[in-house]
């Protein structure tokens, strides 16, 4: 049996060889040279977009799981509605509602047009942030709502016992327990996020999709765009279950 | 033409013209029909890969994790750019070896395939997850019963393994239908596109676009209910340990 097994990886390892190589000289790669610094700027936009909207959504989904737990039954329950609402419909729905919706109204409001947000109000970026923020932070706040109520309560008892404020128990005990709990599954959310971001591009955001799509257009190659494109995000995939993993093991061994 | 402006939001959003109330039913029974037979195909691309992957065949196995590894890590947008542009080109190529006449996938057929295959993919986790929490026991009694492979897989693992599945299986049903969504950007007219359209159209955005939110958050509430509902029917007789 194992002897089976390791010839068929031996196998398995030559057909994938033999599969990129010939990809590699099978197909045209020339307009890569061209494009390089712009799908670079494209790389390092779209991740920067994808880690500043996993950090700002996270702190958010934080709060909105602590509002869903809080006993001030309005604010449980305008959390909730707003988990349900950023996740009952489509993320390139609430981007275009931002986008062409809220976006279309700024201009007829004077107070808008002459405070210091105006700059930013005509530009894409802020409505690619807010929109994937919020999307992050309403799949994320139900997720935080389960595992921080998943902490036990003895815990927290006894940490309260030591006379720690509701601040450093928040700080300190409960908010890294929940984490901990929720690491495997924030790494899921994490990757969904990274899929959403190509939606950036039809509000003319150049990220790494909008990139791949202007060599489309302009090269009227039909596959190794794609299929480079569809590399990238896998490799950024691969990063982020690599970097979630060493994470997990560092976290268990500081707890075991 | 009519004129948009002087009209109120009932008489826009009116199901006859000059409204275009009907034009966003129509798009929302397109995207319901592409979730619908997406999830569809896609459950059953789910059994057999939960299938192929617990086989305890290499070969099968490899080739289930390749397509479950790589569809879940691809953004759904690439692999409907790939299905619609480039699997019909591809097609076209081999089909020219022979002789054949240019083929050409529908913008309908095209989504269908897009969500099934990455319904597949969510599906075969799913689905593996929930056979897996079947007892060994069982599906062994009903092997030395002398039932063959296929009555044990429809009458003892289905039955036990959908309560386990049913949470994940919802969840996926609500995904088909926002992903249907994304066939706005290579232009079929489901229910997102035939909002912006609209709203193109008349000037207000914010209208259309809200109408079409609330077509999404009714048809994810009725999911939510029927989807108890079923939950509850599947689970009668598991045990709720």
């Amino acid at each position: 049996m194992r002897e089976h097994l390791t010839l068929h990886r031996v196998l398995t390892i030559i057909a994938s060889c033999v599969f990129v190589v010939s990809l590699i000289v099978g197909l045209d790669w020339s307009w890569i040279e061209r494009y390089s610094a712009d799908i670079f700027t494209a790389l390092w936009k779209t991740l920067l977009l994808l880690s500043v909207t996993v950090v700002c959504g996270f702190v958010l989904s934080v709060l909105l799981a602590l509002a869903q737990l809080s006993r001030f039954k309005p604010l449980a329950w305008l959390s909730k509605s707003f988990c349900t609402l950023i996740r009952g419909t489509p993320l390139l729905l609430q981007l275009w509602l931002l986008y062409y919706g809220l976006g279309s109204l700024f201009p007829y409001i004077p107070e808008i047009r002459q405070s210091w947000l105006w700059p930013y109000l005509i530009e894409v970026w802020p409505y690619a942030f807010v929109a994937l923020t919020l999307s992050f932070a309403g799949y994320e706040g139900e997720v935080m709502r389960g595992a921080l109520k998943g902490v036990p309560k003895g815990e927290l008892e006894a940490a309260y016992a030591l006379g720690m404020s509701r601040w450093m128990v928040l700080r300190l005990i409960w908010l890294p327990r929940a984490i901990q709990r929720v690491l495997p599954t924030l790494n899921g959310e994490v990757i969904l996020q990274m899929k959403a971001t190509p939606l950036v591009a039809t509000i003319s955001f150049v990220d790494i999709f909008a990139v791949f799509s202007r060599i489309r257009q302009e090269t009227y190659i039909i596959y190794e765009p794609l299929i480079l494109l569809a590399l990238v995000y896998l490799v950024i995939a691969g990063i982020i279950t690599l970097g979630f993993s060493m994470l997990e093991r560092r976290y268990n061994q500081a707890t075991s | 033409m009519s004129n948009y402006r002087e009209m109120s939001a009932f008489e826009l959003l009116s199901f006859s013209p000059p409204g275009w109330g009907g034009y966003l039913l129509d798009g929302l029974i397109l995207s319901l029909q592409i979730a619908g037979l997406g999830y569809f195909f896609g459950l059953l691309i789910g059994v057999i890969g939960a299938n192929a992957k617990r086989s305890g065949n290499v070969i099968l196995e490899d080739f289930g994790t390749l397509y479950t590894t790589v569809i879940r890590a691809v953004p759904e947008l690439v692999l409907i750019l790939l299905v619609y542009f480039a699997l019909p080109e591809f097609i076209n190529q081999i089909l020219s070896i022979w002789d054949y006449g240019p083929f050409e996938i529908s913008g309908f057929w095209a989504g269908v395939l897009v969500i099934a295959i990455v319904q597949g993919a969510y599906a075969t986790e799913v689905i593996r997850g929930a056979i897996n929490s079947v007892p060994k026991g069982h599906i062994e009694a009903a092997y030395s019963f002398g039932m063959r492979p296929f009555v044990v897989f429809y009458r003892i693992t289905i039955p036990e393994m959908l309560p386990n599945a049913m949470p994940g299986l919802s969840n996926l049903w609500l995904i088909a239908m926002k992903d249907t969504a994304l066939l706005a950007v290579v232009g079929f007219t489901e229910l997102t596109l035939a909002a912006k359209q609209a709203a193109g159209a008349t000037k207000s955005y914010f209208l259309f676009l809200i109408a079409a939110g609330v077509l999404y958050l009714a048809m994810t509430l009725i999911s939510n209910r029927v989807f108890k509902y079923a939950e509850r029917y599947v689970s009668k007789g598991a045990s709720h340990a």
